[in-house]
């Protein structure tokens, strides 16, 4: 990946950067973006990430010109494009509807873009583009008589073909059935390898982001609430929103009650206590909230009589010699997922937590009503803010029809586990 | 159909599965229901046509009366008339390409506006369409004769373009070519708004905005997405304004002169006036002949292909 956008940045081919600078889009009283300042590199796939409604698709609106911004400029490859009409930006888009020209067949919607610049042997192009997604064969056909995902692949032709400096993807395989949309998402990030195109990829999709884009913004509200390589965001959340949104977080309010070297102590509600590096807390004194992925959390079997066994259910070393306490509790829910088992632990006072644990078969099992210990390894929590609302970003993650149709909650699980 | 099959399944015998072979009546049913409408086209369309073939073949009884003719086979019928009237069916169809370009050129922008721009304005738009179709509320004659008020030498309109001296000192507007053929484009405009105003309306905007997102400005997009999109609406417009426009006599009566008469005119003054049955006869059969050519030749060109 790193290679070949060297070469973008060398060949006169690549894409070219992209800035928004202090980017507000407001219709009438409603703020859909909200004062956003934004750098895509050249040839990078850059992933929008946020729930509908956030304002990542009328982002990728304003650089395409299809809406124009209240405030703020659009700069693509240091050109400000901000008063041009779309037809004259460096940018192609794939919609989320394809928007294929009805009327016209495959190859001529491949061609209609080439031939407005006047290019010469446009169908001769437009042929070789569908060569590209495989669809050589269906040219002469009308967009009606191909299935979703050939169309998809159409409209990715049409834009490709162009070479644009910024290839904008809006939501591109939201349409697609899961199965579909994981060979398309292989098929985008090898294009992307390819051609060495900037690409702008807006989604709701957490684990699409994360899959495909070198950087990711998540957005909420009209903001940019986090931006970096997805495994950082993944790692370091700094807001409960990205903390719950990408992927899954047990956020645990408490107190800082002393300091140790490069860590804070921290008291949490059902007795427990964590230690939490001074490097990946946001805040360093009075409330915090900590959190932990339910992967990093290990569950350490109970005695009737409180007296714990050091083994926990992943038989996993690596706890190191601090251990965090996060609670004792009973585990009310158990759902076999294949690779892992999640378990719901009720930890009074603290309330329900999660957690993954890999079934590499040496696991002690533990079943539903057993007393459990929770803990994990003071590198793996973070610390957020302590007035942070610790629902943000729950259950807005994407649309549930849509989520329930592809994706039942098990697989979810799983996704994060191997994510993580 | 479906309907009555359910009531029909449901109310089988328990036992009998809903899939049997349908009874003789269910397969008549859809064709039972197409009757009444042959039936009325039978005596309504057909008979009237075939009458016609007849009374334009007819010949006149020797020493008979005006009026009096009797069966035969004269083909000199129609040779004659087209001889003898050929400069009316010339200028009807010139009339009727003017008046049908001319209501395209104003219907399109209008539907253009109701359909996408109001858009955004449910209100506006239904308040336009009320425009639209307005005048059919008064009879299509009145109309052309309240034109005739507003077009003659001493209403307003004339007076003031001869002070503005537009109009030269005793020119006219009635009785002109110019007022048939405004008369014929006003009267038809509906006819072409409203089929290209249904076709846009289902124009999907993301469409345009692909068209600009792939380097075409916006009227680029408009000759190469939303026109050819519209075609449908645009053939079904002209040719509901072109085929009445060009049989079309009220216009030309109420609003023309002798130089402007149309061959609508020709064969109402030959049936009710002259009473030359089959002359009148064979000048209906060939206006509706040329037409019929005329507009096979305008869809096979406009390109069912090009329509979706």
């Amino acid at each position: 990946m790193a290679a070949s956008r060297i070469d973008a940045e060398a060949g006169s081919d690549g894409g070219a950067d992209l800035h928004l600078e202090r980017v507000t889009k407001a219709f009438g009283p409603a703020v859909a973006v909200d004062d956003l300042t934004l750098t895509v590199p050249a040839g990078s796939f850059f992933a929008l990430l946020g729930p509908s409604g956030c304002g990542k698709t009328t982002t990728l609106r304003m650089v395409a010109g299809l809406e124009a911004p209240s405030a703020g400029r659009v700069l693509i490859g240091g050109q400000d494009v901000t008063a041009t009409r779309p037809h004259q930006r460096p940018v192609n888009t794939v919609f989320q509807s394809y928007a294929l020209f009805p009327h016209m067949n495959v190859v001529a919607n491949v061609a209609f873009g080439l031939k407005r610049r006047g290019q010469k042997d446009a169908v001769r192009s437009a042929r070789e583009a569908l060569d590209l997604v495989e669809l050589g064969h269906m040219a002469e056909r009308k967009p009606g008589q191909l299935s979703g995902g050939q169309q998809q692949r159409v409209a990715l032709a049409r834009a490709l073909v162009n070479r644009p400096s910024v290839l904008l993807l809006d939501e591109p395989l939201g349409a697609l059935d899961l199965k579909l949309r994981r060979q398309m998402q292989g098929e985008l990030t090898r294009i992307q390898d390819d051609v060495g195109i900037t690409f702008l990829h807006v989604t709701h999709d957490q684990e699409e982001a994360m899959t495909m884009a070198d950087q990711v913004a998540v957005m909420n509200a009209g903001k940019v609430e986090q931006m970096g390589p997805p495994e950082e965001l993944y790692d370091l959340p700094r807001t409960a929103f990205v903390a719950n949104f990408l992927g899954q977080s047990n956020l645990l309010p408490g107190e800082v009650v002393g300091e140790r070297d490069e860590a804070l102590e921290v008291s949490l509600p059902g007795g427990g206590r964590a230690l939490l590096p001074r490097s990946r807390a946001a805040a360093t004194s009075g409330r915090v909230v900590v959190g932990v992925r339910p992967e990093k959390v290990h569950l350490v079997p109970q005695g009737a009589d409180g007296s714990g066994d050091v083994r926990d259910t992943d038989g996993d070393e690596g706890l190191g010699d601090a251990v965090n306490d996060l609670g004792t509790g009973r585990v009310v829910d158990v759902a076999f997922a294949g690779v892992s088992t999640q378990y719901v632990v009720d930890v009074p006072g603290a309330g329900r937590l999660s957690v993954f644990a890999q079934n590499l078969g040496s696991s002690v099992r533990v079943r539903r009503g057993d007393r459990v210990r929770l803990a994990c390894a003071p590198a793996h929590v973070f610390g957020l803010a302590g007035d942070v609302d610790l629902s943000a970003g729950l259950g807005t993650s994407e649309p549930a029809d849509e989520r329930a149709a592809v994706s039942p909650s098990p697989a979810d699980a799983d996704e994060n586990v191997g994510v993580g | 159909m479906s309907v009555l099959a359910g009531l029909q399944g449901s109310r089988s015998a328990p036992g009998a599965p809903p899939q049997d072979a349908p009874s003789a009546g269910r397969r008549w049913l859809p064709y039972l229901l197409l009757v009444p409408g042959l039936l009325w086209l039978a005596i309504f369309f057909l008979a009237p046509i075939v009458l016609l073939a007849t009374t334009s073949l007819q010949t006149p009884v020797p020493d008979g009366g005006v009026g009096a003719y009797q069966p035969g086979f004269a083909v000199s019928n129609y040779t004659e008339a087209m001889a003898d009237y050929w400069p009316w069916f010339a200028r009807s169809l010139t009339y009727g390409l003017i008046a049908t370009v001319l209501a395209l050129l104003i219907g399109y922008p209008l539907a253009y506006v109701i359909a996408v721009r109001a858009r955004a304005y449910p209100l506006l738009q239904q308040l336009l369409l009320v425009a639209v179709i307005a005048p059919f509320f008064v009879s299509f004659v009145l109309r052309t004769i309240a034109w005739r008020q507003v077009l003659a030498d001493e209403s307003i309109v004339v007076q003031s373009l001869k002070a503005l001296s537009i109009l030269p000192e005793g020119a006219r507007l009635t009785a002109t070519p110019l007022a048939v053929v405004a008369g014929l484009t006003y009267n038809f405009i509906p006819f072409m708004t409203l089929p290209i105003y249904a076709s846009l309306e289902r124009l999907d905007q993301r469409l345009v905005e692909a068209g600009g997102d792939l380097y075409a400005s916006p009227a680029t997009t408009f000759f190469h997405v939303t026109l050819p999109l519209s075609l449908p609406g645009v053939v079904a417009g002209t040719l509901l304004t072109f085929i009445p426009a060009t049989g079309d006599y009220v216009n030309a009566a109420i609003l023309g002169g002798p130089g402007s008469a149309m061959i609508g005119n020709v064969i109402e003054s030959r049936f009710f006036r002259v009473v030359d049955y089959p002359t009148a006869a064979a000048l209906s059969f060939m206006l509706m002949t040329g037409i019929l050519v005329l507009v096979a030749l305008y869809v096979r060109r406009a390109g069912t292909e090009e329509l979706l």
